[in-house]
């Protein structure tokens, strides 16, 4: 049964796709202008032809410039013109240091909070009025004070992948099941043991949810960072085809974040899944 | 007969045309120069420079200098001549006029425009590892991010709009910080582009209520287009909006309707015609021939603690200009600069721009050779032009100093000095008058010129 459905839904998923590029590629057909009597020099300035494209890349176009990219995703053609591989590798290695920066800092905090009511309380009024802030809005003054745009981005990675994973924590930790402490106390477990033997476990996939939470913010959040900064990563790659006005190469890019962005997750839910164990 | 040609021929002319002698005009000159002879030859071509100046001094009329050659021989006159010049040292002096480069590894930021030509050109055509350079040239994002990464070292030098090392060193929109116009990029090359609903509408002052983009507050772009506006009676304060937006962003935009016209950096202007957005209705040439638009800058910082590095970047870019200035070049300039790793630009719209034959979007094919054009030498009197705008529009609010300032930032001397050093020309003064939608602006009298308008904050 249940592999009928994945069966048929799988057939919809298809349908879905066939009839969307189809009434793409009906919209963008290309139409037969009459130039009249243009001169063909001022028409060829002016990008015109008999046959006019639509402005609107075709499926086509598209499936084109995947192809390009993805054949050759590994070139350097200068500093300014490198590969989508090599692009998308400078995006990855910066949500990754932004990202393990935080959990670094928002794990053992998160943990802080969760286990001393006063912590909580103190440290509650900060975290409200940080957690909403965009985490774009702190680049210029990232770039500001840390003179650097490269490590700004990486700053802005980690001060928006923190709070979710701060929050997280926290609440994880607050809410293991006051039984096994006591059980914990019973056997006069050290505190340093308590931590990583009952409390880590218990909390792990609330942690593990924050950190998936927080990867998706930040692989949002380098996209847009490397637009405003430039130099590298897919951000960058965007930026240069906007410059550009090459629709065809920026829709390729929207689509190559969409699918890495899903890898990523998919990723955290199967670490999360690790993690996690049935109640019997 | 050129600068590097032998003096001791008697059969060479060492007076005639251009600076040199050699060319019919200062513009082939200047070609011949940019393309100059490959690192083997430059020696060579030095000493050159050296015998012909000191032969010149000596013999102020060729006439004499050719009998004397003939009369005596060339090895006698070679011999005569150095036996009161010490015409080896002279040679050794001139052969290294800079001591060894600071710092060789550079990193050069510029925006994808066709103002940055020089700077980016320079790269794939050499023109910096003639001079000892290794030079990144760093494509940016945006101007704001150029101005921060210049001023905290990041870029060692950059292409930046002629009123930022103003704004800079003033500390106006931006940390203070001490900044050089070493050269300037380009001249003209700009254009107000509007909407195509507004072919029928040509007429600026019944331009109120509408929207316009500009790239940058402390640009020539916006100061042009305040300049304009308020010649035809618009106060950009009151009856217009002007809106920063970037250059990609005023195409997209005008195509929408959401600006009504832009006045922007090439190949821009030229793009949004092609995209069939909007038409040219008047380039910045017509609103001022030959003003001032990008320029190449650096820190005083940078300059002081790299004075080789400097001037070797100094000839690779000035160079590069000069010979962007040819329009033979051209084409084989727009080969170089097209490619995704530096404008990222379709060749067609690039060859409108750079060789002037373009498509207005009006339906007419305009022929004009100097709608894009460059010249390296920083006139003092466009920093003091630039200094009465920014005080009209209230950018300084301050009184100043316009002719210090301009000549503490536009460097002028150093760039004389410099381009007589590689044998270009130069004029022989750092100010000149010029003709701004007809009206003569003095660099002398900055104050009454600013006086004189109607509509400013002043």
């Amino acid at each position: 049964m249940s592999q009928s459905l994945s069966l048929r839904a799988g057939l919809v998923s298809i349908l879905l796709l066939l009839a969307f590029i189809g009434a793409w590629w009906g919209a963008t057909l290309p139409t037969q202008v009459d130039l009249g009597d243009m001169d063909p020099e001022y028409a060829a300035m002016m990008g015109l032809d008999t046959v006019q494209e639509s402005d609107i890349p075709t499926p086509g176009d598209i499936g084109s410039a995947i192809w390009t990219h993805l054949s050759d995703p590994f070139y350097v053609e200068g500093s300014n013109d490198m590969g989508i591989g090599y692009q998308l590798a400078h995006s990855l290695w910066r949500v990754l240091a932004g990202f393990a920066l935080a959990a670094l800092v928002a794990v053992p905090l998160g943990f802080l909070i969760g286990m001393s009511p006063l912590m909580h309380k103190a440290l509650d009024p900060y975290i409200q009025i940080l957690k909403p802030i965009s985490p774009l809005a702190w680049m210029p003054l990232a770039l500001y004070i840390i003179q650097d745009a490269s490590i700004s981005s990486i700053f802005v990675i980690f001060i928006c992948s923190i709070w979710p994973m701060m929050v997280n924590t926290a609440y994880g930790v607050a809410s293991v099941r006051d039984d096994w402490l006591a059980v914990a106390k019973t056997l006069e477990v050290g505190p340093i043991k308590k931590a990583f033997k009952v409390i880590l476990p218990a909390a792990a996939p609330t942690i593990l949810t924050g950190m998936r939470i927080s990867m998706g913010i930040a692989w949002l959040v380098i996209v847009a960072a490397e637009m405003l900064v430039g130099g590298t990563g897919i951000g960058y790659f965007i930026w240069n085809e906007w410059n550009n006005l090459d629709l065809a190469n920026v829709i390729f890019a929207i689509l190559l974040i969409g699918v890495v962005g899903m890898i990523l997750d998919m990723i955290f839910g199967l670490l999360g899944k690790a993690v996690s164990y049935k109640e019997v | 007969m050129s600068t590097f040609d032998n003096p001791f021929d008697p059969n060479q002319s060492l007076h005639r045309g251009c600076t040199c002698g050699k060319h019919a005009s200062q513009a082939d000159h200047n070609a011949a120069i940019a393309a100059s002879p490959n690192p083997t030859d430059e020696e060579a071509a030095l000493n050159r420079a050296v015998e012909s100046s000191i032969m010149r001094s000596l013999f102020p009329e060729d006439r004499t200098r050719r009998n004397f050659i003939k009369a005596v021989g060339v090895s006698t006159a070679m011999a005569a001549v150095s036996t009161f010049f010490p015409m080896a040292a002279a040679k050794a002096v001139a052969a290294d006029p800079v001591g060894p480069l600071e710092k060789k590894k550079l990193k050069v930021g510029f925006i994808p425009i066709t103002c940055a030509t020089p700077i980016i050109m320079a790269h794939p055509m050499g023109f910096y590892e003639r001079e000892g350079l290794d030079v990144e040239v760093i494509k940016t994002a945006g101007w704001a991010l150029i101005r921060d990464n210049v001023a905290n070292g990041q870029l060692d030098a950059s292409h930046m709009l002629s009123p930022m090392p103003i704004s800079a060193s003033l500390g106006i929109g931006a940390r203070q910080q001490d900044t050089y116009v070493a050269t300037i990029q380009n001249i003209n090359g700009q254009a107000i582009t509007m909407h195509n609903k507004h072919k029928d509408n040509r007429d600026p002052s019944n331009w109120k209520g509408m929207t316009f983009g500009i790239p940058y507050d402390h640009s020539m772009h916006n100061l042009l287009l305040r300049y304009y506006l308020a010649e035809h009676g618009v106060d950009p304060d009151q009856d217009v909006q002007l809106k920063v937006i970037a250059p990609p962003e005023m195409v997209a935009n005008l195509k929408a309707g959401n600006i009504d016209g832009f006045l922007g950096p090439e190949p821009f202007n030229q793009r949004a015609v092609y995209e069939g957005a909007g038409f040219i209705h008047v380039l910045s040439k017509d609103l001022w021939d030959g003003h001032p638009c990008c320029a190449f800058g650096a820190t005083r910082s940078f300059v002081e603690e790299n004075p080789n590095t400097f001037s070797a970047l100094f000839r690779a870019i000035a160079s590069a200009t000069v010979y962007a200035h040819k329009k033979e070049n051209r084409p084989e300039i727009i080969e170089a600069i097209a490619p995704a790793n530096y404008l990222n630009q379709p060749k067609i719209v690039l060859d409108q721009v750079m060789t002037g034959r373009y498509a207005d979007g009006l339906g007419n094919i305009i022929e004009e050779p100097e709608r894009a054009d460059f010249d390296p030498f920083p006139w003092e009197s466009m920093g003091v032009w630039i200094l009465t705008q920014m005080k009209r529009w209230g950018y300084i609010e301050e009184d100043i100093d316009y002719a210090d300032i301009a000549e503490e930032i536009f460097r002028a001397t150093d760039a004389r000095q410099r381009l007589a050093e590689m044998g270009l020309p130069a004029p022989e003064i750092n100010s000149k008058k010029h003709m701004i939608m007809g009206k003569e602006f003095d660099p002398a009298r900055p104050q009454e010129y600013l006086e004189s308008f109607e509509i400013g904050r002043a």
